[in-house]
């Protein structure tokens, strides 16, 4: 007797709704027994990392805050993957983004330029996004040049370019040659929502990214050559849609996100340009993405999530003393229950009885 | 079967809500550290401690810590998580919280904060540092005398002005005993990465160095320079379990005493915002006994340390000349001022390199 894993004649509808049900049952059971091994109260440990961020303001701010970078970068790599462009650098498009958003903010620091200036900082970092973005992309078509690669190499190139910056031509000349701008002045500065708290206008721009995301996928002709590209590139074809001008614009629309997302980073939460301005939001996106099923809401929720194990893991280990390995186990734990139950969508279990006869005489 | 279970959950609740109450009267201290507590480095020198500070006081304080917090726009919640748990005097110990500190030190002044290694203060944070430099000077002095290529290899970390100085101070060291010493610097970008660590140290003895330094935290270096028969320093921590015949001293931060006299006067209500910048003399670090070097050499450091310690020796004393053959203003009389220390972006002369970002 063994048992076979047997694929479905058609995706379970059931199952999908279920999956991410059963994952989190899944994870409960396993850290359960994790904490008790570990000799922490399972029941509190659960609480701290999934209840308590939810039951005051501040943590939900600070979610929401943790969420946006994920959450814009995720849908502009979901646009990407849908049409089968694989988009890995979105940390160097966030990178690039944040530093051309700060040129402006670092050339107009301590004059008198007005109300234009994080409009221009957002547009700027939303081109050069763009345009980082479109390197991979057009060594994809012109040369076929794998995107993967290129996209993931330009991430290091970004990063020692901001890097060169901060320690160099743009360093803060009051600040004793430490590596950082000088805190961007009011008007380059991304409002905040709530006074005293941490939530600013980047989370609205996020939604309203998810929102048109999900207009682009489901009611238009532009969302429909993506998916098809992607799922049937042969039919699309036939179709006449052009996959290398797909290739450019999602790269292009992701990378814009990317940058998007770096200048409110920057300009909002940290304040000023320095390195390691990106705790790895672009590679943390490509797992948003895939949680989310590479659909809008569902990175929205998945980006939510994964801010919500964030904070609790930190909560965690102030409240109950749990180390951060274990957060970082749990959310491996996490992901892995997610994609191993999202196999059963497209699969099933099944038993099989070899037969015996046919097994002796093969001896 | 099902009661049983409820009541158990009950119970485990309850048995953690009375653990909680009984520690709500002690005053909360809390901890930001930049790596993990196992990087046997900077951070566990800082949790080191934080032991040494819960071994004293024990009775009257509840720590807590997060680690591997990074340097950027997660650090400010993380502070602002330890103030909300309710710690009332925090300490962040990493150059790159210097700003959210400060963020969160205006929001909560009714809490204190002590800040590592940063030059910004406010009514209710402090800075605290250590002069490591001086440490790097009697370094300098040990590696001349034991190299036998008359190349050094030096791992930096980040070109910040604490790192610089302690290059230039090691540098400066080397050259009383053998003006034609080399240096071969190898930039990391990182703080704590064993496996660039250890490539950094086999570059560098490849390119013919013999004795490796380091200002990364890992003790990676130190086990490639024991494979390879070289000589090494250790950094933050005694490594010297990681080559019992390649280290020859280490620099050991000792903040133990400095975080136990700061909670001490939280709790005597005597906290004051203030800037410590401490060395050999206010044992903010030590140097691990010098060990794996001829008696000779080991007298020359204890004559330095000694001469440190007592302030007849500067490692930076005048005149300082700069990689250009041109003369370093000299700000601080006989040798160069604190400002000039703390914001040092140059490097002197002899270093046949070229620092990154000038």
């Amino acid at each position: 007797m063994q048992l076979v894993l047997e694929k479905r004649a058609e995706r379970s509808n059931t199952i999908a709704l279920v999956s991410p049900l059963i994952a989190i049952g899944l994870t409960i059971v396993t850290m359960t027994i994790l904490f008790a091994i570990l000799g922490k109260n399972p029941l509190l440990a659960l609480h701290a990392y999934f209840i308590a961020p939810l039951t005051d303001g501040y943590s939900l701010q600070e979610i929401a805050v943790k969420a946006t970078p994920l959450v814009m970068i995720a849908i502009g790599l979901s646009l990407c993957y849908l049409a089968n462009a694989w988009n890995i650098g979105a940390e160097g498009q966030f990178l690039i983004g944040a530093v051309a958003g700060s040129w402006i903010a670092v050339k107009t620091q301590g004059t008198d330029a007005g109300v234009w200036v994080l409009p221009a900082m957002f547009v700027l970092a939303a081109a050069a996004g763009a345009l980082y973005a479109l390197i991979p992309a057009i060594c994809k078509v012109k040369f076929g040049a794998s995107e993967i690669l290129t996209s993931l190499m330009l991430v290091y190139v970004a990063d020692l370019f901001l890097d060169y910056l901060v320690r160099g031509p743009w360093r803060d000349p009051h600040g004793f040659n430490f590596p950082t701008t000088a805190e961007f002045d009011p008007v380059a500065t991304v409002p905040l929502l709530i006074e005293g708290g941490r939530l600013h206008l980047g989370s609205i721009i996020a939604l309203l990214v998810v929102a048109g995301a999900a207009i682009l996928l489901g009611r238009t002709i532009k969302g429909f050559e993506i998916r098809v590209v992607g799922a049937a590139p042969r039919a699309a074809r036939f179709g006449g849609f052009n996959a290398n001008q797909l290739i450019i614009l999602t790269f292009a629309v992701s990378g814009a996100l990317a940058g998007l997302a770096g200048i409110i980073e920057v300009a909002g939460p940290v304040g000023h340009l320095q390195p390691g301005i990106s705790p790895g939001y672009g590679f943390t996106a490509i797992i948003v993405a895939f949680l989310g099923r590479l659909n809008p809401l569902g990175i929205l929720i998945a980006g939510l999530f994964l801010a919500l194990t964030f904070i609790g893991g930190e909560q965690a280990q102030i409240a109950m003393k749990i180390p951060l390995d274990v957060t970082k186990v749990f959310q491996g734990i996490l992901l892995f229950y997610v994609l191993a139950c999202d196999s059963l969508i497209l699969y099933r279990f099944k038993l099989v009885f070899p037969n015996r006869q046919v097994a002796s005489g093969t001896h | 079967m099902r009661k049983s279970v409820l009541a158990l959950a009950a119970g485990l609740l309850l048995a953690g809500s009375v653990s909680a109450a009984s520690a709500a009267d002690k005053l909360k201290v809390g901890f930001i550290y930049l790596g993990p507590i196992g990087d046997l480095g900077w951070t566990y020198q800082h949790d080191v401690g934080r032991q040494a500070l819960v071994k004293e006081l024990g009775d009257k304080i509840e720590t807590t810590y997060l680690e591997n917090v990074p340097e950027g726009p997660d650090a400010e919640r993380a502070i602002e998580q330890l103030v909300r748990a309710g710690n009332k005097l925090i300490f962040t110990t990493s150059f790159g919280y210097m700003d959210p500190t400060l963020k969160v030190a205006k929001k909560y002044p009714n809490v204190h904060f002590e800040h590592s290694t940063g030059y910004k203060r406010d009514k209710n944070m402090s800075t605290y540092s250590a002069k490591w430099y001086q440490g790097r000077y009697i370094q300098g002095l040990i590696a001349a005398k034991m190299s036998k290529s008359g190349v050094l290899g030096y791992i930096g970390s980040f070109p910040i002005p604490e790192v610089v100085s302690g290059i230039n101070a090691t540098i400066l060291a080397a050259q009383t005993i053998n003006p034609n010493i080399k240096v071969k610097i190898i930039w990391a970008n990182t703080w704590f990465d064993p496996g660039k660590e250890a490539d950094a140290a086999k570059a560098l003895i490849d390119q013919g160095a013999d004795v490796i330094m380091q200002h990364t935290d890992s003790p990676a270096a130190m086990q490639i320079a024991s494979e390879r028969g070289k000589l090494a320093f250790g950094q933050d921590s005694e490594m010297i379990k990681f080559g019992p015949k390649t280290q020859l001293t280490s620099i050991l931060d000792t903040w133990g005493p400095y975080y136990i006299e700061r909670v001490k006067a939280e709790l005597a209500g005597t906290w004051k915002s203030e800037d410590t910048w401490g060395g050999l003399d206010s044992h903010m670090f030590a140097m691990a006994p010098y060990t794996n070097m001829p008696d000779d050499v080991k007298k020359i450091a204890e004559d330095a340390q000694a001469a440190i310690t007592s302030g007849k020796l500067h490692p930076f004393k005048c005149p300082v000349i700069g990689q250009d053959g041109k003369e370093i203003e000299c700000k601080g009389g006989a040798n160069l001022d604190a400002g000039q220390i703390l914001g040092m972006n140059f490097y002197v002369k002899g270093i046949d390199d070229k620092l990154p970002g000038k």
